[in-house]
């Protein structure tokens, strides 16, 4: 080793140097003629992102696997621990959830009448696809997950993506086999929602942390500590009501959102196709009615 | 000193290991899914092995290799494109300015050496990133990313001098 180096000392005469210096100059300067082009070209810069992800995503779709199997055991283990804790935690979740489950059905057998009464547009159906997230971009800049269906399985950019518990984030590039998912938690991230009871209109903003923060909300509206949030699908980007989080503070700062979703355990997404209902579905069920009939909705999404 | 074409193959391949093993380190940091609160505390790798491979063999990791390694890092990781090429092209600079003091530093010199750099690398790549978001990002995540980059060192050191030995001896 110290041989290799006393060789290459030697041979660090003059014009290397001026090598060298000729390269920091011509990269460094290529360095800057990046970012101007991907201030000025977002969507070259965006192609190349998705061509490297398309890339490698067969490789990550590889990786997670064992990743999430391994993550899964260590769950398992310290499940095992709080196994007794948990089952009482859930007879209990069980017996308040019946209850409200009675509830719903009733409501959602009187919704059913009055919209029947009131002659109430139908709204566009929704498919889904599921896919598997095979990369997690999160990090100092950015919140973002890679999920491995892209153009081919029929994901199309600005769907939303959901979990279990709620909305995760949407479709920001699509490849032809993986798509870019934008968490709500994502610095650019913007949702319009609706707080609490009254229904009253909020965006949704990330700020690259676990929580988001509301913002546009009407002069003089303070939601309470725990006013559920849910999307309003204005703009026509999502569905209306998904449900996003629940109002976790509210003071001089702003007014901060604890999403529902489960960011430690994202291993699967539902993909929403909400604009275009049936193109997923190769049955092609329950398109026809819907399809057939374009409400309001649909027309806004498709102007 | 002739070499048949498969021993030639041979030293290519191995020169080749140190591009190779920072790529799957940049593959590997977004292979793990992880939860939001530690998300900013993942190290930057590619510094890391930009910083030993500048040191020990500058000679197979050329400036451009560590151009192409920025760009691909920064469209994989989601960093604003550039900024990570910045900081790696920065790393690659200052060791190459102090070519002859790093020849002969020693394992404690050089980590020393790498959390001064590191800092130095990490601002612009942070001023950088605000510009091209258009707003200035918590440095908050990139003092606990560069930490963690720093602290993560020693470890990776070991790693890179275990390749070292085992692919780069005869080349």
């Amino acid at each position: 080793m110290s041989k290799r180096a006393g060789h290459v000392l030697r041979l660090a005469t003059p014009l290397k140097a001026w090598a060298q210096r000729f390269a920091l100059f011509l990269l460094v300067g290529a360095t800057f003629g990046l970012m101007m082009l991907g201030k000025a070209d977002t969507v070259l810069i965006e192609r190349a992102r998705v061509a490297v992800t398309d890339a490698v995503a067969p490789m990550l779709d590889a990786a997670s696997r064992p990743v999430s199997s391994f993550n899964a055991a260590l769950e398992n283990a310290r499940e095992l621990v709080h196994v007794r804790e948990e089952n009482a935690r859930l007879r209990n979740q069980v017996t308040e959830l019946s209850h409200w489950q009675q509830q719903a059905r009733s409501l959602e057998s009187e919704n059913m009448v009055l919209r029947r009464l009131l002659n109430f547009a139908p709204e566009a159906g929704r498919s889904s696809l599921t896919a598997r997230v095979i990369g997690d971009q999160s990090g100092v800049f950015r919140r973002s997950v890679l999920v491995n269906a892209g153009y081919g399985e029929g994901v199309r950019k600005g769907q939303p993506a959901m979990t279990g518990d709620g909305l995760a984030g949407r479709v920001a590039e699509v490849g032809q086999h993986s798509a870019r998912v934008l968490l709500i938690t994502d610095l650019n991230s913007r949702i319009p929602v609706f707080v609490g009871e009254a229904r009253d209109r909020a965006i949704l903003a990330g700020d690259n942390s676990s929580i988001a923060g509301l913002q546009y909300l009407a002069p003089g509206v303070h939601p309470p500590v725990g006013s559920r949030v849910v999307t309003s699908g204005q703009g026509g980007v999502f569905p209306p009501g998904l449900p996003v989080g629940v109002v976790s503070a509210s003071n001089e700062q702003g007014i901060q959102v604890r999403p529902f979703v489960d960011w430690q355990h994202l291993e699967y997404l539902r993909l929403i196709d909400y604009e275009l209902p049936g193109l997923l579905q190769s049955d092609g069920r329950a398109i026809s009615e819907d399809g057939s009939q374009p409400s309001a909705v649909t027309d806004v999404i498709k102007n | 000193m002739k070499h048949s074409p498969l021993q030639r193959l041979d030293l290519w391949a191995r020169a080749l290991s140190p591009f190779a093993l920072t790529v799957l380190l940049i593959l590997a940091s977004v292979a793990l899914v992880r939860s939001p609160e530690i998300a900013p505390v993942v190290p930057s790798l590619a510094m890391t092995a930009v910083f030993y491979w500048s040191v020990f063999r500058p000679d197979l990791l050329p400036p451009w290799a560590i151009f192409l390694l920025g760009l691909f890092q920064d469209l994989i990781t989601g960093i604003p494109v550039g900024a990570g090429v910045l900081a790696l092209l920065i790393v690659y600079f200052s060791v190459a300015a102090q070519r002859r003091f790093f020849s002969s530093a020693s394992f404690f010199m050089l980590w020393v050496s790498f959390i001064l750099i590191a800092a130095i690398a990490s601002l612009p790549m942070w001023l950088a990133a605000s510009f091209m978001l258009g707003r200035f990002v918590d440095p908050a995540p990139v003092l606990l990313q560069y930490l963690a980059t720093i602290a993560v060192y020693p470890c990776l050191a070991w790693l890179f001098g275990h390749a070292q030995q085992a692919f780069l001896r005869t080349a």
